[in-house]
């Protein structure tokens, strides 16, 4: 298992890979800094938690499976992982933020559904 | 290890760093508490994907299971925390 038995393609491929995650992971964080109001800096986050998480998985895949000769497939179970708790955390957060502004009149949020519900769902 | 791949990791992990930086700048702004803990939530991920990087560079194993627990602990600590906001406790 030593580093150098990787060939120079692959290594160029697992690059690529880490380059384009990294370059995404950056214009989530510079979004999430500059948007103007919340629910558009819910969207830049969603950048690094998807192509951001993707890039690095792929290419952790693509050099574990060539250096140990073997599928390395386990790091699949962090993008499962992500795939699984990233959309519920995002729209707890969302209704926390729709929950939270509505209670503070002149907001520009939209009204609950229908009549009789509490605003709170 | 050529030199292609050990400077896409460079490359990469100062990216993660200035994202860090950039995101921790919203987490201390952020107008809200909910962009703190959307700031915050952005972090974890942000480590994790630096632990990631860290595991190719060292070509060592051990470091997906650091991910594996930062991912965990990020979606619980996320949680609890949107869940404290919006109903003022954790556990009812």
């Amino acid at each position: 298992m030593n580093p150098s038995a990787v060939s120079f393609w692959i290594e160029t491929l697992v690059a690529v890979l880490l380059v384009f995650s990294g370059a995404f992971a950056l214009v989530g964080a510079v979004g999430l800094l500059r948007m103007r109001s919340f629910f558009l800096r819910l969207h830049a986050s969603a950048l690094t938690n998807t192509i951001g998480a993707w890039g690095v998985t792929l290419a952790s895949i693509v050099y574990f499976s060539v250096l140990e000769a073997r599928l390395a497939i386990h790091v699949w179970a962090i993008i499962i992982l992500l795939a699984l708790t990233v959309p519920i955390a995002t729209v707890l957060i969302a209704r926390t933020a729709l929950f939270r502004q509505r209670r503070q009149a002149g907001n520009d949020v939209p009204s609950p559904l229908g009549g009789n519900r509490p605003s709170s769902l | 290890m050529s030199a292609v791949l050990s400077g896409a990791i460079l490359l990469a992990l100062s990216c993660y760093a200035t994202a860090i930086v950039l995101t921790a700048a919203r987490l201390f702004m952020g107008p809200s508490a909910q962009d703190r803990v959307l700031a915050l939530d952005s972090l974890y991920t942000n480590g994790l994907l630096i632990t990631l990087t860290l595991g190719i560079r060292y070509a060592s194993n051990m470091y997906f299971e650091v991910a594996l627990l930062i991912a965990l602990f990020g979606f619980v600590s996320s949680t609890a925390m949107a869940k404290f906001l919006l109903r003022g406790e954790v556990i009812e």
